[in-house]
């Protein structure tokens, strides 16, 4: 049904749109630019902040732009003088309820409620100031986010993000009038309710209300300290994205620029997540082959399938919380980030001759769940825990800034040796869909000695940015010894973001799904849209940011796992074969099943 | 003595004249078209408050094409002073069930719900009992329509329609953004008639006595008669079914004490009328509409304490969605206080009589958007009270 035009006149310029659109978007397209707050691109109209309200000729009532549609004839005014004192209103309104700290707050500089206030020249409040004392005790016990009611302007951002986006509703509001806020299951702290630490609220927190719980002073104090030797890891998706923080447009590869800048900041080594990426490739691609072997000649009944990947942190919680009858579909790979510290603490220790106690592993994620993920008891198989310390795309921008580093002036630089050279296949674990194509690549390759039928292997239908999706890869022409395989339909799915992890999950569950393999990524786009990348995000920006991931790939000289030379010497030198018994004790992890509740 | 209030007995009258199911076998001969006109000749508004035509609600709803349609009785009455419905529901609910049956016939909808606010949960036994005898004798005559009951669970704002439906689809009960109207797209989504108890009644009364006979009462802008729930310094405090249009100084003849200073005509989200005022005020959608509240104060009562009382209770009883309502209320609140302590210039209540302004056009719903009459009508009216 094609849609008819709608003609209007805003500020007295006509313009015609498509019938549906609302005023927000209809003023955009004349440039009058209305301000929002609790609109979100990535989520449900809510219409409560009330800010955007415009005046709308012949009615009684000022129209929230965001929430109403355009009609025939309608005539809009953005900036007219009843308009202009309810917006101002309302802004002071909302100042009076918020602990305005700005220069101690966090957020100070990154802030919708902040931009606004500075916009409108809010002086000394003319409103009483409303802020409950008891407000302001932040919760801190998560390891991953910190929230602080007192910064809280309720524009349920984060409420929707958590039930739309994730299907989590670890958050919600809570009472009404004057003691409505946003809490949880009774009020719970954070770390003892269904909160999968992605940071999702956190992306799209319009104040300093929700904030990653950062560790910059720790990191720094570890890289001052004499006695320690502090290398550090980057995640494929932080290198298309820190630029947004630092002055580069959205979608331009910083990954030289960002090997520099940690450099100048005073690691010791600066090494890659994207090596442990190919090395979760071998052991994840290879524990695949061992199902299928196990299910498909071997009959084994125990022998779990789908397999699901378990790279992201956020995800591996929910399953825990959500879906504890599946946890033995999950794939035991540890996640890059923490086969990373296992190695680096044991082979790479060994190599450069320096004791695991003596070395701090700090890692740049895009990721807050990572911050829980390290401090699992699971992940001290090195002896210690294996990752010290992570911090997020948007903390690493403050730490360069704070050295006071011209970031895009920095000449280009390169990883160090070892456990910093990597394929294509790694970065594009940074996008839905990447670890799906990158253990293909090698997969597809381990079993029939060929490439993967796709022009410059590029997997193309496992890309994209639909919720789920899924593909099915004829394996043909096998080699001998895994002719079990010949004429299998390899049948994978896809999903990113929670709400589509648990529809694609009731669908195993009620054995509707028939997958092979499956590739869950906790966060809207992957990694690359996680909780701990620079805010602001939406779809447009994480269509970049995807482009981006592509374009590394697609430059990278080595673009499968099996063919990354470091990869075959670690296995030569240290681990002997995948899925061997040291890899078993370094790279491998088992789950647990947590309350509901 | 020459007197325009008149007592009127339409909907509590119970003769054996004609029962509510021989109204509805009546009307349900006649065409929905015919039923419609009748409704809008008859100049019925809505009594819950905000007065929209009846008739015209039923027609738009008519007019939508939809499988399922819905008709919802609003029984949430929660406006401070108001216990009308509660009075209808128990001892005349047929003439409720039998309004929404004909609306159902009407509009098109096979299923209607009666939304009644928890605190009125001792009336279910008996309630209920009555709808099961109602929707069986429906059944008896092959009227595809059943009745059905939710309980809400005590919050104001579930009055607001919207919410409750929100309420009624078991979440948080916070109005939603309009357009659309709930004859669009109202509970679960379906183009929705939803009236106030009273309106229901009068609809079966209508279409009993006939719209002539129902617009012969009350004046051009306000047909017919409407049930008062009068409260405060009175000594005959009760229910009372008046005609409209009646000036507000007879009423205070009738069932004032002797020494009213005010009445708030419309409960807590009404206006104040000062004595001086009493004369040049009509009781109507021409003066000052009610969804039925009047409560008289008299010389005793310090008007600062009952717009504090007003206030605290929108405090408390915003959803809190929407930044003019949920904080707007607070202000009001601590401002009069503040003033009344001496710590903020009695001029500061000028700054929030803006700030209703503010929220009489930016609120999303009805709630915030009303405030301001409590406010301005005893800030205007009473100025020394609230600051001394």
């Amino acid at each position: 049904m094609s849609k008819y035009l709608v003609n209007l006149k805003i500020n007295n310029m006509p313009i015609a749109v498509e019938e549906g659109t609302t005023i927000l978007d209809a003023a955009k397209k004349l440039n009058f630019r209305i301000p929002t707050l609790c609109h979100h691109p990535d989520l449900t109209v809510a219409g409560n902040c009330r800010v955007c309200v415009v005046e709308v000729k012949g009615a009684k009532l000022l129209a929230a732009a965001c929430a109403t549609p355009v009609s025939e004839g309608m005539e809009v005014f953005t900036n007219s003088e009843k308009v202009r004192i309810a917006r101002k209103h309302i802004v002071e309104l909302l100042l009076s309820e918020h602990n305005s700290d700005c220069t101690k707050c966090y957020k100070n500089g990154n802030c919708e409620l902040q931009e606004l206030a500075s916009e409108y020249r809010i002086g000394d409040h003319v409103f009483l100031d409303l802020v409950r004392p008891e407000s302001k005790i932040q919760d801190i016990s998560s390891p991953s986010i910190v929230k602080d009611d007192s910064k809280c302007i309720r524009c349920q951002r984060c409420v929707r993000t958590c039930t739309e986006l994730q299907g989590v509703s670890a958050l919600a509001v809570v009472h009404k009038g004057d003691q409505q806020k946003i809490s949880t299951f009774l009020n719970k702290p954070l770390n003892e309710v269904v909160c999968t630490n992605c940071g999702q609220c956190i992306n799209r927190c319009p104040t300093g209300a929700l904030t990653e719980r950062n560790y910059i002073e720790e990191v720094w104090n570890a890289i001052y300290d004499p006695s320690k030797f502090v290398v550090v890891q980057t995640a494929p998706a932080t290198r298309i994205a820190l630029g947004e923080d630092l002055g580069i447009p959205v979608g331009e590869r910083v990954t030289g620029k960002m090997v520099a800048a940690l450099k100048k900041l005073g690691f010791n080594k600066v090494l890659d997540t994207d090596f442990t990426a190919d090395l979760t490739i071998m052991e994840e691609g290879t524990e695949l082959l061992t199902r299928l072997k196990r299910a498909l000649v071997d009959k084994d009944e125990t022998v779990v399938l789908p397999m699901m990947t378990s790279c992201s942190p956020g995800w591996i919680k929910f399953q825990e919380h959500i879906f504890p009858e599946l946890l033995d579909n999950l794939s035991t790979c540890k996640s890059p980030q923490q086969m990373f510290g296992a190695v680096a603490k044991t082979y790479y220790a060994d190599k450069i001759n320096i004791k695991a106690q003596d070395m701090v592993v700090v890692s740049i994620m895009p990721c807050t769940a990572k911050k829980f993920e390290c401090e699992r008891p699971e992940m001290r198989d090195s002896g210690y825990q294996d990752v010290d310390y992570v911090l997020t795309t948007r903390e690493l921008s403050m730490m360069i800034r704070q050295a006071g580093i011209d970031f895009c002036k920095l000449e280009e630089d390169h990883y160090d040796s070892i456990l910093g050279e990597s394929s294509g296949a790694a970065v594009i674990f940074g996008a839905t869909g990447g670890v799906m194509e990158a253990a293909l690549r090698t997969a597809y390759e381990i079993v029939t000695g060929r490439e993967v039928p796709f022009t410059n292997l590029n997997i193309q239908p496992v890309r994209g940015m639909e919720g789920i999706k899924d593909a099915s890869i004829k394996i043909k022409n096998v080699k001998p010894e895994w002719s079990f395989l010949e004429g299998v339909d390899l049948n994978v799915a896809i999903a990113h973001g929670l709400a589509n992890a648990r529809q694609l999950m009731e669908k195993v569950k009620s054995g509707e799904a028939n997958y092979h393999f499956i590739e869950i990524m906790g966060c809207p786009g992957g990694c690359l849209g996680g909780g701990g990348q620079p805010i602001p995000t939406s779809p447009e920006i994480r269509k970049k940011r995807a482009e981006a991931i592509y374009e590394e790939d697609a430059g990278m000289p080595i673009r499968k796992s099996h063919e990354n030379p470091e990869i075959v010497e670690i296995y030569k030198q240290f681990l002997g074969e995948p899925l061997s018994h040291k890899s078993h004790d370094l790279l491998h992890t088992h789950y647990k099943p947590r309350h509901r509740y | 003595m020459e007197k325009n209030l008149k007592k009127v007995d339409i909907i509590f009258e119970t003769s054996d004249r004609c029962t509510p199911l021989e109204v509805l076998e009546k009307t349900l001969k006649r065409s929905p078209d015919d039923i419609i006109l009748d409704l809008i000749d008859s100049g019925l508004k809505g009594r819950g408050g905000a007065g929209f035509p009846t008739g015209l609600k039923w027609k738009f709803t008519r007019n939508e094409t939809s499988d399922v349609k819905y008709v919802i009785c609003n029984a949430d009455e929660g406006e401070p002073g108001t216990f009308k419905d509660r009075e209808i529901l128990d001892r005349v609910p047929e003439k409720v069930f039998v309004g929404m049956v004909i609306c159902g016939y009407v509009v098109g909808a096979k299923e209607g719900y009666i939304y009644m606010r928890g605190e009125y949960n001792f009336l279910l036994k008996g309630l209920l009992k009555k709808l099961d005898d109602f929707n069986q004798a429906l059944r008896k005559r092959n009227i595809d329509f059943t009745i059905y009951f939710k309980s809400g669970s005590g919050a104001y704002i579930c009055g607001e329609e919207s919410a409750l439906f929100e309420s009624m689809e078991g979440k948080r009960g916070e109005p939603r953004n309009k357009p659309p109207y709930p004859t669009v797209a109202g509970y679960n989504g379906k183009p929705t008639v939803i009236n106030n108890v009273e309106t229901l009644v009068y609809t079966t009364m209508i279409f009993h006595m006939g719209a002539e006979k129902f617009k012969e009462l009350g004046t051009k802008d306000s047909r017919g008669s409407k049930v008062f729930s009068v409260s405060g310094d009175t000594p005959i405090a009760g229910i009372y079914e008046l005609e409209l249009g009646m000036p507000l100084h007879e009423f205070v003849n009738e069932f004032g004490d002797g020494d009213t200073k005010a009445v708030q005509v419309g409960g807590a989200s009404g206006h104040c009328v000062p004595r001086k005022k009493f004369n040049d005020t009509i009781i109507g959608f021409e003066g000052i509409p009610t969804g039925g509240s009047m409560m008289i104060f008299n010389s005793s009562r310090s008007m600062y304490n009952v717009l504090h009382d007003y206030l605290e209770f929108f405090t408390e009883e915003s959803c809190g969605q929407c930044t003019p309502c949920r904080v707007g209320c607070q202000q009001l609140l601590k401002g009069i206080e503040a003033v009344k302590r001496g710590e903020r210039p009695p001029s500061y209540l000028d700054d929030l009589k803006k700030l209703t302004a503010t929220m009489k056009i930016a609120a999303k719903c009805g709630l915030g958007q009303s405030v301001g009459n409590p406010f301005n009508s005893i800030v205007d009216n009473f100025r020394e009270e609230i600051i001394y």
